[in-house]
């Protein structure tokens, strides 16, 4: 069961907008580099996040480049889930990949700093702030057994191939 | 039933008969990163404990930063070279060209599965490689196992017919089916292009369609493989390379967008979404403090015939930096003996490295505040080109060589 606060986000956050490329010189030092998450959609976001919180977006999230640092500087952020409306092809699998779970729901019923507890075995999500119940589209087999293990890297480490 | 591009595609390399929706395990035929997304895909790689599948299919592209602006980026660029020398696989130096401009000139073949760690590798669909953008993780299972998971995309058809009027590209057909469908209007799809103007279309036209596949959210822009195709793998040498590759005539889409490119119009992207688009003439009068032409996405030698063929004998607009991005150096060397380079340094252009240069704000040509920039590259997101108080419009080569003149967008017709 997870639990956290709601930071609200738009339609078409960008992976510009979650880790410009302006700080790619920090690729390699990931510390610095996850200070400046999400900096061109909220310049405050990273001192509010806490451990556990939730990204909540509109329509299209994630949408741009490969760059799998942009789930990654989310996750250290410590946010538990990403949802949105819809979620852009390659963030999607990278947040899997990072163990980082991205929820598919109708998040114009959620607000920005409302408390929610999402079940992911159950597939549901509880707002306890205005009391709405939500569903989340279902994420393929391989996905959740990518999720299980925390991520892509383990689960090669794991099982040393990937099985359908 | 019969099947579309990427279902043939994925059929023969996972060995099965995959269908739209299904989710295969196919082999991988080239894999790839480049400087800015290839640290982080190598330390991935490394912690796996896996070895190099293939390490004459695996290349790292020095590309985003060329030459590096600053100490950090040096140092990647030092540790994807050790790399390359302790696994044997291929390191394509600073100064050969963005990773997707040298993946269609030297790797790609038609029916080949491409996967790299850059969002535009769907530009090798153009020459009828199922090629797509994955991240860190996935393209280092691909460097390890040879091979990846794939769920198999539904495809949109965009047939298109007719001639294009003089001053309209293929850049203008994809931002108008972009505005069109919307940024997500292809996500998780296949968009596979046909219909006569397809036929007709160059190959350097075909990759600037398919490089943009991405930018409506599709996981590839597919083109077949035809006469044309097999003359341009000749022309880079690997005339054998080719094999014939085209949709069944029974496939089945999920959608058929008809378009009808005589009637199309110059169209620019405004900031700061790739469908937030508009006719060129009907933004005249919006200032442009700097125009780019080139990159990935038109930075080929027909790009840089039509921004010489306006530009030559003339200057560019007072207080306007025009910048040309050559794609790739074998683009860079055609465009020096065609006289392209000299008619564009004359006109005042600045001739970057090849590379991706300031596309994606990491310097050459990063905006200042408030400042407003035509590009011919692909994205114009808030902070594309390294400042989020910069405003981006996107155009075909002759859109941007026209508004440079004028120093405002001008419909390149006014000018031909």
């Amino acid at each position: 069961m997870l639990q956290g606060k709601v930071h609200k986000f738009g339609d078409s956050i960008s992976t510009d907008h979650i880790i410009p490329g302006r700080y790619a010189h920090l690729r390699s030092n990931l510390p610095e580099l996850a200070k400046h998450v999400l900096e061109d959609a909220d310049v405050d976001f990273v001192n509010k996040v806490k451990e556990g919180d939730f990204v909540v977006g509109g329509s299209n999230f994630g949408l741009g480049s490969s760059r799998e640092h942009a789930p990654l500087v989310i996750k250290m952020a410590g946010v538990s889930a990403i949802l949105a409306k819809s979620v852009a092809r390659i963030f999607f699998r990278n947040a899997i990949n990072l163990g980082l779970p991205v929820l598919i729901c109708d998040t114009d019923k959620i607000n920005d700093g409302d408390e929610l507890e999402i079940d992911l075995a159950a597939g549901t999500i509880k707002d306890l702030t205005n009391g709405t119940e939500l569903t989340f589209g279902k994420i393929p087999d391989v996905m959740l057994a990518i999720l299980d293990d925390g991520g892509l890297i383990p689960y090669i480490h794991k099982h040393g191939d990937i099985k359908l | 039933m019969g099947k579309t591009i990427a279902e043939k595609i994925l059929s023969e390399k996972s060995g099965s008969d995959a269908k739209a929706g299904d989710i295969v395990i196919a082999r991988v035929d080239l894999a790839f990163v480049q400087d800015t997304t290839g640290p982080l895909t190598i330390r991935q790689f490394q912690t796996s404990g896996m070895t190099l599948a293939n390490p004459g299919k695996t290349v790292l592209f020095i590309d985003h930063a060329v030459p590096s602006p600053n100490a950090n980026l040096s140092n990647d660029h030092i540790f994807l070279r050790e790399f390359a020398r302790q696994s044997n696989c291929i390191l394509s130096e600073a100064g050969e060209g963005v990773c997707h401009q040298v993946v269609i000139e030297t790797y790609a073949c038609p029916g080949d599965v491409v996967v790299g760690s850059d969002s535009h590798t769907v530009t090798a669909g153009g020459l009828g490689a199922f090629a797509t953008g994955m991240g860190s993780s996935d393209v280092a299972v691909a460097f390890g196992l040879g091979k990846n998971w794939f769920r198999v995309p539904e495809s949109l058809q965009i047939a298109v017919s007719g001639n294009f009027q003089k001053g309209v590209s293929a850049k203008d057909l994809i931002l108008h089916l972009i505005g069109k469908i919307g940024a997500d209007g292809a996500t998780y799809k296949s968009l596979e292009f046909s219909g006569d103007t397809v036929n007709n279309m160059s190959m350097s036209g075909r990759f600037t369609v398919a490089n943009m596949a991405v930018e409506a959210g599709a996981k590839v822009g597919l083109f077949p493989a035809d006469e044309k195709t097999a003359a341009y793998l000749e022309g880079e040498g690997r005339g054998s390379d080719y094999q014939p590759l085209a949709a069944d005539a029974d496939a089945e889409y999920e959608k058929t967008i008809e378009i009808d490119a005589s009637k199309l119009e110059p169209t620019v992207s405004k900031p700061h979404t790739v469908d937030n688009t508009a006719l060129a003439k009907e933004l005249k009068g919006t200032k442009i403090q700097q125009v780019v032409i080139g990159t990935c996405t038109n930075g080929r030698l027909e790009d840089l015939a039509v921004a010489a063929g306006i530009l030559k004998k003339k200057r560019p607009a007072r207080d306007l930096r025009l910048i040309i991005a050559p794609a790739s150096r074998s683009v860079l060397l055609d465009a020096i003996a065609m006289g392209y380079i000299a008619e564009l340094v004359e006109a005042g252009a600045i001739i970057l490295p090849p590379g991706c240069g300031p596309c994606l704000g990491l310097h050459q040509g990063v905006l200042g505040d408030g400042e407003t920039c035509l590009s011919t590259a692909n994205r114009n997101f808030e902070g594309r080109m390294g400042n989020p108080k910069g405003f981006i419009y996107l155009a075909s080569p002759a859109t941007a060589a026209a508004s440079a003149l004028t120093g405002e967008i001008t419909d390149p017709r006014e000018v031909l």
